[in-house]
């Protein structure tokens, strides 16, 4: 074993000393740990310094989690009848699962096996070696003193509900929906809007290969919506979700339509007599009207339409009823009352996706100021053969068409004064733009760009083309959007004031029409809908996924996972692939029937309990009932969660939390506080 | 022998948000004094006081406590229940003549690695500035019996 640097067992089977054969092992990770930490020295150390512990060997190893590694570890627990292992190694929440696997294989209840961690919180944090060292010791000796409070534990066996529910109608949530009620498995999917859809069924075209988004986009809501195996909710919120994976129960409220479903047909009269018209802020992007009684657009997903009782003419004056004298199946309830809806589901998919940043934030580009500044939302209406001018780019009076057009990339994204994200999809979408404007009306089009991002499939190719084309190109932020001319040049344009870096020089370029490719941003109810769910947003209000790179669908609250852009900016193709991975997570544990969760629970000791109840109001789950008939207190397994609130509440010490007991923990802190790290002086 | 005081710090942190945040200071290499050792717990409203007490009685100089933003709780509420423990801990230190700033509550998100690191940078510098908790012992004395019998074992660092 020389090879591997560890010292030689200094015991033989039957002189360890403490009551348990306790493995140490020291993982180097290459020189993440072994960098900084002495990982050879710690794990003499511990070998020899825990001795009287129950350490019966010490060993470090380049990498622990490597097959190599962990068959050093199976053979010792063997050849050396370990009954507890230690690992110092990175965190638990990268290879717990490893080496209790590894112990599992050799024979020894996963749960005796502790793994700490000496790299995210000992050698990629501190840089002093020698102190580093001695933390990396204190940490293996905390692991050791809890390891031998460790008990077998069994994980604990749940169900899996087999229904989903998909939260948020957009083409990630479409496509999760679909992946999982194709595969014959029933989904809920809820969206708020009155049609499925989202941000894609407003674009006109689709980069980079300008399909028609309507065209590709429609097929599948029609599909969704009229799966066997999917119930649509629109016009719906969650309101509240309970329970843990496998079996959530979730609060649902349908909000009134005012329009009965079963009765509608979807012909539309409703909205053709509708005497009131409202702007459109929503699906229009403020640039046209609806109705008061509408569907967001003609394809609208599904065909009911909606009241908007805030604008009815109806709900105001008390009169006017035009859509229903004039509804053919007496379909318009004006009496309609939201309903609560209680769905069981065993999973859940997030894909709630995005707002786009608000570009009256940057003052210096004078959107909502000048007419003429525009929204990429603005835009994707405009060039819509469905939106509010049937395609035609026209300025804001509705009918001149522009002959000069500036395009600026990142507004309001990766900039320290709003976000400080690449919002991924921007470079693309002016590029786009700056395509259908060159196309439609023959501009002089003007791209501002600070760098080029278009690093994906066929993506550069489209900039090429698009350069091609006699799109002007200028690199530099945009200092200034102004309608206050210098030069009579300027006068009645727009003028973009521009640092040309390639060239090193101030331009001002009149324009009739500037775009602000305006980056994403989470919706602005990101942090509550993230409550409601148990998870947690990063500091920009993206969803945190539970590894970056390598589990970007999973939450750290198991069962719930997210897709598209509530995770972070990025595109349609990446928005698709992770609804669907979704799904074939969701696919993955229902078909499983019953999953393995960590044994982390409370229990009462009845002989112990005293009948205060002083634990009985402090569980969040209702788990602890009292039983009046012998004056103690019980904690349901099925409802705990494991949180230890209780544990630590009891006065009599009669509540004991598996996996994190009283005794563990006083432990741990005792072998953690086993050296201090004062350093003599040397005079 | 003389020693320069380096305080010793036991932090208690919460599986879901305050340890995802010290993995997150690991993964972005954000520096902060080794003082510190962490233990993990599944929920700030674990912490049972007597792990506090523990940790000053058998050679800690400081005290952190770390748990999710109130309304964050991933058990929905049970931080708020530290908060109230807290509050009484620092009652019963003074009642006990410590100073009540050697234990300290913070709240940390998964996604504050940064701010996680530098409320220890804090931390430390206070614990610093009040100075030892536990009396170094003379060299030609046996510890006292104020230290567990794991000290008698300890080696320089």
């Amino acid at each position: 074993m020389t090879q591997h640097g560890g010292t030689s067992p200094k015991l033989a089977l039957s002189e360890s000393k403490g009551e348990e054969r306790i493995g140490v092992y020291v993982c180097h990770c290459g020189t993440n740990i072994a960098g900084v930490v002495d990982v050879q020295e710690v794990a003499e150390w511990a070998a020899a310094q825990l001795e009287h512990r129950g350490v019966v060997i010490g060993r470090e190893y380049k990498f622990m989690c490597s097959s190599l590694g962990q068959e050093l570890i199976e053979k010792d627990i063997k050849e050396l009848e370990l009954t507890r292992v230690v690992v110092a190694a990175c965190s638990p929440h990268l290879h717990e699962h490893t080496f209790r696997t590894a112990c599992k294989n050799a024979g020894l209840n996963p749960y005796l096996c502790e793994l700490v961690s000496i790299r995210e919180q000992v050698s990629w944090v501190h840089t002093d070696k020698a102190a580093a060292t001695a933390k990396a010791k204190a940490v293996v000796s905390g692991g050791v003193e809890r390891v031998i409070r460790h008990a077998p534990l069994e994980p604990l066996r749940v169900p899996i509900h087999p229904d989903t529910l998909v939260v948020g109608g957009g083409i990630a949530g479409i496509q999760s929906a679909l992946e999982i009620a194709d595969a014959g498995y029933h989904v809920y999917l809820v969206e708020r809007e009155p049609s499925i859809g989202g941000h894609m069924a407003q674009f006109d075209k689709t980069f980079p290969t300008l399909d028609c988004s309507a065209c590709i986009l429609t097929p599948k809501m029609v599909q969704v919506g009229t799966h066997p195996n999917v119930t649509l909710l629109t016009w719906s919120e969650v309101e509240k979700v309970d329970g843990f994976v496998g079996n959530f129960t979730v609060t649902v409220r349908k909000k009134a339509r005012k329009v009965i479903e079963d009765l509608c047909t979807g012909c539309g009269i409703c909205q053709e007599k509708c005497p009131k018209k409202v702007i459109d802020d929503v699906y229009e992007a403020g640039l046209g009207y609806r109705k008061a009684v509408y569907t967001p657009f003609p394809q609208a997903v599904p065909k009911y339409p909606v009241m908007d009782v805030e604008n009815c003419t109806y709900f105001e004056k008390g009169t006017c009823k035009a859509c229903e004298k004039f509804c053919p199946t007496n379909a318009i309830d004006f009496k309609q009352q939201d309903e609560i809806l209680t769905l069981q589901v065993g999973n859940i998919v997030l894909a709630t996706g995005y707002d786009l940043f608000d570009a009256r934030r940057v003052t210096n580009y004078g959107y909502g100021r000048l007419p003429n500044v525009f929204t990429s939302l603005e835009f994707e209406r405009l060039s819509n053969a469905a939106g509010p001018t049937n395609g035609n780019i026209v300025l804001r009076d509705g009918k001149t068409t522009p002959k000069a057009v500036g395009i600026v990339h990142c507004v309001g994204s990766r900039d320290r004064n709003f976000n400080n994200y690449c919002s991924v999809i921007c470079c693309m979408q002016g590029l786009k733009f700056a395509h259908l404007v060159h196309e439609r009306t023959g501009a002089i089009v003007y791209n501002f760009y600070i760098d080029m991002r278009t690093a994906y499939k066929a993506y550069d190719e489209f900039y090429q083309r698009v350069l091609e084309e006699g799109t002007l190109f200028v690199r530099g932020k945009v200092a200034e959007i102004t309608d206050v001319p210098r030069r009579p040049d300027e006068d009645g344009h727009l003028i973009v004031q521009v640092e040309d870096t390639l060239a090193g020089k101030q331009r001002r370029i009149p324009v009739d029409m500037v775009i602000l490719s305006t980056g994403l941003q989470p919706r602005y109810d990101a942090k509550e809908t993230a409550k409601r769910f148990g998870l947690s947003c990063s500091s920009d209000g993206w969803f945190i996924e539970k590894h970056p790179k390598l589990d970007p669908i999973s939450t750290m609250t198991e069962g719930i996972y997210i897709a598209g852009c509530v995770q972070g900016p990025k595109d349609i193709p990446s928005s698709v692939a992770q609804g669907a991975a979704a799904a074939a997570r969701v696919l993955g544990k229902i078909q499983q029937k019953e999953i393995s969760i960590e044994p982390v629970r409370a229990s009462v000791n009845q002989d112990q309990c005293s009948g205060c109840r002083i634990c009985n109001n402090l569980c969040p789950y209702n788990a602890i009932s009292f039983d009046e008939d012998r004056g103690v207190s019980l904690v349901n397994a099925a409802l705990c969660q494991g949180c230890g609130t209780c544990v630590a509440a009891c006065p009599a010490g009669a509540i004991s939390g598996t996996a994190f007991s009283n005794d563990q923990i006083l432990s741990q802190i005792e072998g953690l506080l086993l050296l201090n790290i004062d350093e003599p002086v040397t005079a | 022998m003389t020693y320069k005081f380096e305080p010793t710090i036991i932090g208690f942190t919460c599986n879901w948000c305050s340890y995802r945040a010290a993995d997150l200071a690991g993964t972005a290499r954000i520096k902060y004094p080794p003082n510190v050792r962490l233990v993990r717990l599944m929920c700030s409203g674990r912490l049972d006081p007597t792990f506090v007490f523990k940790a000053l009685a058998s050679g800690a100089d400081g005290v952190i406590i770390t748990g999710c933003h109130p309304g964050e709780c991933h058990y929905l509420e049970q931080n708020y229940k530290a908060l109230r423990r807290f509050q009484l801990m620092r009652r019963t230190l003074v009642g006990l003549g410590l100073e009540p700033g050697r234990v300290k509550l913070i709240w940390a998100s998964a996604a504050e690695g940064a701010r996680f690191a530098s409320e220890i940078n804090i931390f430390v510098e206070e614990i610093r500035a009040l100075g030892p908790l536990h009396w170094g012992v003379p060299d030609d004395e046996e510890p006292s019996t104020v230290h567990s019998p794991l000290s008698e074992m300890e080696v320089p660092a």
